[in-house]
């Protein structure tokens, strides 16, 4: 017998910024997933003619569309590359305990902020 | 009950770990292409043409495609399996997925050996 399904108002639960971390790689990695295709491109791109690879350079300096696209790929990139690096630190063992998941969650941050800045200002 | 035939691995186990080993095998991959386009100052044309026409270089990112489709398939399928409830919903997105991923090793085949 099914059981019925329990309603939970998820803008109600005050989450642990872990549960944030947890979520935020979760939804990098999708975001990551549909990025797949520009990478592509952009390899196929850079190395299949000179005209090509010259007009990719022009679109990553000219084309907004072009920089916000790169700009989030690679922040998502990056976060997701963080926080999976922790993933494989606490599978080891270290960092474990509540209070160094949080303050590794907060690094987290930290580097992705920091990354997401550098990128944009070497895109822009 | 959510089917469990789609996965990649032969048990939960097994998907944990080509997790793992396709993450280290991008990770790689994406330090040294940051690696290369840092040291490489004025990266035109010419290098990374020189680069892609290695053999050892294609080897290496062939092997991190095939590693990224894996870590992509075992991620959509955690998420397909956790949000999608409806089964017909659920295979229908991952059959579709697997393709699209099968699509996307041809292109690299053909991008890096035409």
């Amino acid at each position: 017998m099914r059981t019925k399904p329990v309603y939970l108002n998820l803008f109600t639960i005050a989450f642990p910024i872990t549960a944030i971390v947890s979520i935020l790689h979760r939804l990098s990695g999708l975001l990551l997933f549909f990025c797949i295709p520009f990478v592509l491109i952009i390899l196929q791109s850079a190395l299949f003619s000179r005209e090509s690879f010259n007009q990719l350079k022009e679109q990553f300096i000219h084309s907004l569309c072009a920089k916000t696209i790169l700009w989030v790929s690679l922040t998502a990139f990056m976060y997701h590359f963080f926080a999976g690096i922790r993933h494989v630190l606490m599978d080891a063992g270290l960092a474990e305990s509540k209070s160094a998941a949080r303050q590794s969650s907060y690094l987290i941050f930290v580097l992705s902020f920091i990354a997401a800045v550098i990128i944009g200002y070497k895109i822009w | 009950m959510v089917t469990i035939a789609t996965n990649l691995g032969r048990s939960g186990l097994q998907d944990w770990i080509i997790q793992r080993i396709s993450a280290i095998i991008l990770s790689l991959y994406a330090i040294f292409i940051f690696a290369f386009w840092l040291l490489q100052a004025n990266a035109g044309y010419y290098a990374w043409q020189e680069l892609f026409h290695n053999n050892f270089m294609r080897f290496f990112t062939f092997l991190t495609l095939l590693s990224l489709v894996a870590h992509a398939w075992i991620g959509i399928w955690i998420i397909t399996t956790d949000y999608l409830k409806i089964t017909w919903l659920r295979l229908t997105t991952q059959i579709l997925v697997y393709i699209l991923l099968v699509f996307y090793v041809v292109w690299g085949i053909q991008i890096l050996w035409d």
